[in-house]
């Protein structure tokens, strides 16, 4: 667990507007995409075991198009950007005019949808980076269409060598009749908590 | 009949006629030892390839390719398995995404292969069947009954090795 034990209320609060920012952000960079209203749900920050970090995208096994960033720079960790399959049909489809059955995408559908999460991702990564003044740079964003849990575990490879769980700001959006609905994941590594409070100006004594 | 299901980081013995599962297998690999003579099967989800990797704290030995095997091996004998019957396979250490190949920690999936393959030629278990590397997830079940892997992707269905 180590220092993740030490936070209290305040901290959680940061976290989440930490997510409710960045997410935010992403959210309306997609509204204007798609030129439909989305909503968003409050933020969720949980430290929970490897095991269960697939479980809020639907378990283990559920299929979903993820696009995956490693955030480099003051602050590294890990960020998602998950739709589920039929969620990203729509997208495609409101989007691009394209409508075609799932298991048909080709390489032209594939690159629409990475070009979405780059958007999103980067929208996210930018308004962190200037509300915290921290430099935060993506990696070369990637795609995939795979199992959560296969997926998910890229996340927790660097937190795997320090414990068993992971602190994840997980912000759920949607589209107005849900037709369209995801989530976005920043799981920082863990030596990026305290520069991120201290960023910040929060208190924390966690080292 | 018993499905028992193995978490990641985590490992486990079944005799037969139970079965051990463990889901999404992305960079990890599913290590399955099994001996036909006492119908004993064991598993263990590997996450990364060494305990030296491990930054302080408690250490958890199905983690790291080179802890799990062994402990895996010894939980075997324990259950009344004998080591010399023993025989492996694996499945998964795919790469998720494909062109983050330079990075270190991107090539974790070939890294936990290779692990693996070390541990298991240290205890002097022979591999008999290997499902690894690609970029898909994979979901495997074992049954102690006849030592049957199955392993299960997106794309390709289900293949029993």
């Amino acid at each position: 667990m180590g220092y993740f034990t030490k936070f209290g209320d305040f901290q959680f609060d940061v976290l989440r507007e930490i997510g409710n920012i960045g997410a935010g952000h992403a959210a309306t960079a997609l509204s204007k995409l798609m030129q439909k209203e989305i909503d968003m749900k409050v933020p969720q920050v949980s430290i929970i075991p490897f095991d269960q970090v697939a479980d809020c995208v639907g378990g283990a096994e559920t299929v979903v198009v993820t696009v995956f960033l490693r955030v480099e720079g003051d602050s590294p960790g890990n960020m998602f950007f998950i739709l589920d399959m039929d969620s990203a049909k729509h997208l495609l489809h409101q989007i691009t005019g394209i409508e075609k059955d799932v298991y048909e995408w080709e390489e032209l559908e594939v690159s629409a949808l990475h070009e979405i999460g780059n958007i999103l991702t980067g929208s996210y990564l930018s308004s962190l980076a200037d509300f915290t003044q921290l430099n935060l740079q993506p990696s070369v964003p990637a795609l995939a269409v795979d199992m959560a849990g296969a997926i998910l575990s890229y996340g927790l490879i660097e937190l795997g060598q320090a414990g068993d769980v992971a602190l994840t700001i997980d912000t759920a959006f949607f589209e107005g009749n849900e037709k369209v609905k995801g989530n976005f994941f920043l799981i920082p590594d863990p030596e990026s908590l305290p520069i991120l409070f201290r960023a910040l100006g929060v208190p924390f004594d966690g080292n | 009949m018993e499905i028992i299901k193995i978490g990641m980081a985590d490992l486990g013995v079944a005799k037969a006629p139970s079965r051990l599962r463990t889901t999404g297998l992305g960079s990890c690999v599913g290590v399955v030892l099994y001996d036909s003579i006492h119908k004993i099967a064991g598993m263990a989800h590997v996450m990364l390839p060494e305990s030296s990797l491990a930054k302080g704290g408690e250490l958890t030995v199905g983690k790291y390719a080179d802890t799990a095997i062994p402990f895996l091996i010894d939980q075997m004998e324990k259950a009344g398995a004998s080591t010399r019957h023993l025989v492996a396979k694996l499945a998964g250490g795919a790469q998720m995404f494909a062109f983050l190949g330079n990075n270190d920690t991107m090539r974790i999936g070939p890294r936990n292969v290779e692990a693996c393959k070390l541990a298991l030629k240290d205890a002097q278990i022979k591999i008999v069947a290997e499902d690894t590397g690609g970029n898909c997830g994979r979901t495997i079940e074992m049954d102690a009954t006849n030592g049957v892997l199955q392993i299960r992707t997106v794309n390709q269905g289900v293949k029993e090795v």
